[in-house]
């Protein structure tokens, strides 16, 4: 399928070929369904509702909820107000969630609807029930990208209901501490919390999908599972002794505009991946007050042993990750301390800032690695096709690049459209670090196994 | 019965309840958490798995990477169908415009891959913004020397039937473009297959063996040079009536081809179709080879069937599908493996199909157009159904509840059509229907989990 890439990398000025990112609007719908009781809602026409809503189940295999405006030619002329004041009041006395979470679309911001003059008009009009809410990110596909979308999403969370709180906890209580996830997989922001508790410290997160995208069978549907950050909570930001945002990309503007309204100082961190970024999280939470219990030594302890254990099966390996930057970001510097060299890093978000952050990740080893920001994943083919690795990590969408190229793959980031347990399992803290190492073991060793002749097929590696 | 939303009531109905026709084909209610999608998402289905076309889509990002390779439709040859192309719309095209960047994406393209033609998918941001891709189109045409038809999908248009007929309308630029020399008189062309897990190809085989000669695949493994010589065929088999019955009907007055609608699914709809075929083209030995195919490929299918009937004998079924065609289809292989149908609905039935399904299923089956996760959720479980058939975002609704599910449309890997495709459906909804998993899974929880 992959026959068509040529080798030689020219510019495109033009043009995308398998894209290595996708719009504004889904990250916003995922964001916002860690919202406890939330309905995501699409400004829009009826397929991009349906598209997000798609995909997100392809990746969780869970129901994923979101009303649509279900605009037509007239609101593509005369402006989608009607469609937001109808659809608003279907969503209020059908679904009854507690808080409603509109995202814009290309269409809907070209036209120029103005959501919260809209929301305005409902909340006169009486649509919006007591008690209820509706946010909104503007989200226009044609900025940004699905992080950016996730991104606007949580500041929305942060500019509606964090406000300034005096009463900041007593030293007798447990030191508090907002987090902002960023884009991982509902277990991740489960092992999140955990970690944080485990410190004996209290956790608002925001957005929380755990609970939510990874719910248990139960033998009914519900519309709105347990999981999410309440509102309450969400409404308590002002609480908190800091706001810690994991990940630049996707975390950091919520974590700035809960300090501008509310006055908790942010710390911007790189998702704890791998051992390095996970020391530093503990660090940080240790300096707000918590308190590193034995049982997450040893869980450090423990990954230690399996790296010393498996470091000369890392050691010069070439790797090409590919995926949203945060998650790149960390995942390099996993592969750095695995003694691996990444060969090509790659993302489809536009900033210099990618660029930085993973010259300085790599040090020494940078200039031997290409770092393509707003790239896509022809260029990562043509990539390695010039400079061969030993081994790919990213999304289900570098499956065709491993298949044409023949090289061990390991699936990490979003989406994952073709296997199940990634949201299950975790790539966070030292317990992730160890599931992903041993996952990138794996493809390694099973190749190596795979190629070997009769005479060094061996029992023991 | 269940209450369901009040704008909606006109569509839904039981079957022999005797009241008005079904409301169908409009708009999905603004606010509703709907299973539907949109004009584009409608034409780029069909078109798609046009193997050996460029399919470039002119707007933001998501729009290709959405429906980028999501639908299993097989290639026996060239794959640049399975590729994604997007102009990658940014901010400043959308000010500025984006015929610019429209024209030379396609040139780089078509100069890289050498396609057979290239469709340009306009989404709804180029359909406001106003790029004239009709000229752009041509331009690049008169260029490159191939076809490049511009496809008026616009998202905002309606939903996904307006769609099937922006694509039939782009086909119909293509065909009757080439020439008809050498064609039977014995042929047929293919219309709404997209050879989803090769099924097109056990037709096709089904046909060679009859005697009958296929032009065109529209558009499951599509050639354009076929496609473009289709107005040569004898007669249309039209399969997915919803997508392509309009380009039928537009075929048969412009070159005359008369059409049959068939359904591949089951073995009665499957033996029937073969059988019209044959019919069609008056030709008694190929009504003779034609009744042999059908009982040799029946007496190998049916000890699966008979196998899987043992436990599933009484088990009840909901669908909810795409078209509603596939749906009465299904209600019959159903029927065949001994199972009720209590609920059948789909996104983009019409009026007729509804009264189809009305007078096939058993009285009080519940018949929905358009529906919804709460309203399905609620069904399946007043109706206490074993299996629920559909398509990707139905399939977990289905697991929480503890209903069995088999998917009928993207996710589908194994070919459903034709008599080995009935063995192929009896048998992987037995394998969900009777999985050792439901022992541990909670079923029904609560009677009326969802109010709507």
């Amino acid at each position: 399928m992959l026959d068509h890439t040529p080798t030689q990398v020219v510019e495109r000025s033009a043009l995308r070929i398998n894209p290595a990112n996708t719009c504004q609007p889904i990250g916003a719908m995922y964001a916002a369904l860690g919202i406890h009781r939330c309905l995501p809602y699409s400004h829009g026409s009826q397929g991009c509702c349906s598209y997000h809503r798609s995909h997100l189940t392809r990746h969780f295999k869970d129901p994923v909820m979101a009303a649509t405006s279900s605009f037509t030619e007239g609101a593509s002329v005369f402006g989608g107000q009607p469609n937001l004041l109808q659809g608003l009041s279907t969503v209020f006395t059908t679904y009854k969630p507690d808080v409603v979470a509109v995202n814009t679309t290309c269409l809907s911001e070209t036209i120029g609807d103005d959501i919260p003059q809209i929301v305005g008009q409902a909340q006169t009009d009486g649509i919006i029930p007591d008690g209820k809410y509706v946010i909104h990110a503007n989200t226009p596909s044609y900025a940004g990208t699905h992080v950016t979308g996730f991104s606007n999403m949580c500041v929305a969370m942060a500019k509606y209901f964090a406000k300034p709180i005096e009463t900041k906890p007593k030293a007798t209580d447990k030191p508090w501490v907002n987090i902002v996830p960023g884009w991982v997989e509902p277990s991740d922001m489960r092992e999140i919390r955990r970690i944080t508790e485990a410190l004996g410290m209290k956790a608002t997160l925001f957005p929380d999908t755990a609970g939510v995208l990874d719910s248990p069978q139960t033998g009914h549907f519900e519309m709105y599972p347990s999981g999410g950050v309440t509102i309450e909570e969400l409404q308590n930001l002002g609480r908190a002794q800091a706001t810690l945002a994991l990940g630049q990309w996707a975390s950091r503007e919520a974590a700035i505009e809960v300090e501008n309204r509310a006055y908790v100082p942010r710390e911007v961190l790189d998702l704890p991946i791998g051992i390095g970024a996970t020391d530093r999280f503990l660090e940080c939470l240790r300096f707000r007050g918590g308190v590193i219990p034995k049982s997450i030594e040893e869980e450090r302890g423990r990954l230690v042993d399996f790296i010393v254990d498996t470091q000369q099966h890392f050691y010069n390996k070439k790797v090409a990750i590919a995926g949203d930057p945060d998650q790149v970001i960390a995942l390099t510097e996993f592969c750095r301390d695995l003694g691996m060299i990444p060969v090509h890093v790659l993302t489809g978000n536009q900033g210099k800032a990618f660029t930085r952050k993973v010259t300085q990740v790599l040090g020494d080893k940078a200039a031997g690695t290409h770092i393509e920001q707003k790239g896509d994943m022809f260029l990562l083919h043509q990539l390695i096709k010039n400079e061969p690795v030993d081994l790919l990590l990213g999304n289900t969408y570098g499956k065709y690049i491993a298949r044409a190229e023949d090289l061990p793959f390991v699936r990490v980031g979003w989406p994952i459209l073709d296997r199940v347990g990634h949201s299950y399992l975790t790539t966070v803290g030292y317990t992730g670090a160890i599931q992903l190492g041993s996952k990138m073991l794996d493809a390694l060793l099973d190749r190596r196994d795979r190629d070997a002749a009769d005479p060094k097929f061996e029992l023991v590696l | 019965m269940t209450t369901v939303l009040s704008s909606r009531l006109g569509q839904v109905a039981r079957a022999g309840d005797g009241s008005a026709d079904i409301v169908c084909d409009k708009q999905s209610v603004a606010g509703s958490v709907s299973q539907r999608a949109c004009t584009f998402c409608g034409s780029r289905v069909v078109l798609y798995p046009i193997a050996d076309a460029l399919h470039l889509v002119h707007g933001p990002i998501g729009c290709a990477v959405y429906t980028w390779d999501i639908r299993g439709a097989l290639s026996s040859g060239p794959e640049l169908h399975r590729l994604s192309f997007s102009t990658d719309l940014r901010e400043r095209h959308v000010v500025f415009g984006g015929e610019g960047r429209l024209e030379d994406s396609l040139m780089e393209l078509i100069e890289r891959h050498h396609p057979s033609a290239a469709f340009v998918y306009v989404t709804c941001i180029v359909g406001v913004i106003g790029d004239d891709v009709e000229a752009v189109s041509r331009k690049v045409s008169e260029r490159t020397g191939i076809p490049v038809i511009p496809v008026q999908s616009e998202g905002f248009q309606g939903s996904k039937r307006q769609g099937y007929d922006a694509a039939c309308e782009a086909l119909l630029r293509l065909i009757g473009t080439g020439s008809t020399e050498g064609i039977g008189k014995h042929s047929v062309n293919l219309l709404g297959d997209f050879n989803l897990a090769g099924e097109i190809w056990i037709i096709q085989e089904y046909l060679k063996r009859m005697g009958v000669e296929v032009v065109a695949n529209l558009t499951g493994d599509g050639r354009v040079a076929d496609i473009s010589r289709a107005h040569g065929a004898a007669l249309n088999l039209v399969q997915c009536s919803g997508s392509t019955t309009q380009l039928a009907k537009d075929m048969q007055k412009k070159y005359g081809i008369p059409f049959q609608k068939v359904s591949y699914f089951g073995l009665d709809d499957m033996a029937g179709a073969l059988y019209g075929i044959a019919e069609h083209f008056k030709d008694p030995e190929m009504l003779a080879r034609t009744r042999d195919l059908v009982a040799e490929e029946i007496s190998q299918v049916l000890p699966v069937v008979e196998a899987c009937r043992k436990d599933l004998e009484g088990k009840r079924a909901a669908i909810y599908v795409g078209g509603a065609f596939k749906a009465i289809s299904l209600v019959k292989a159903l029927r065949l493996l001994g199972m009720k149908t209590a609920l059948v609905g789909s996104q983009t039935g019409n009026a007729e199909d509804y009264r189809y399904l009305r007078d096939l299923c058993d009285p009080g089956t519940i018949i929905v157009d358009d529906s919804n996760p709460s309203e399905l959720s609620t069904f399946l479980a007043e109706e206490k159904c074993d299996l629920f058939v559909g398509g990707v975002k139905e399939r977990p609704l289905a697991y929480k509840l503890g209903v069995a599910f088999c998917d009928h449309n993207h996710e589908r890997k194994l070919p459903l059509e034709g008599f080995l495709g009935m063995a192929n459906f009896a048998r992987e909804v037995h394998a969900s229907v009777c999985s050792p998993v439901w022992q541990f899974a909670p079923r029904f929880q609560s009677a009326n989990p969802v109010e709507v």
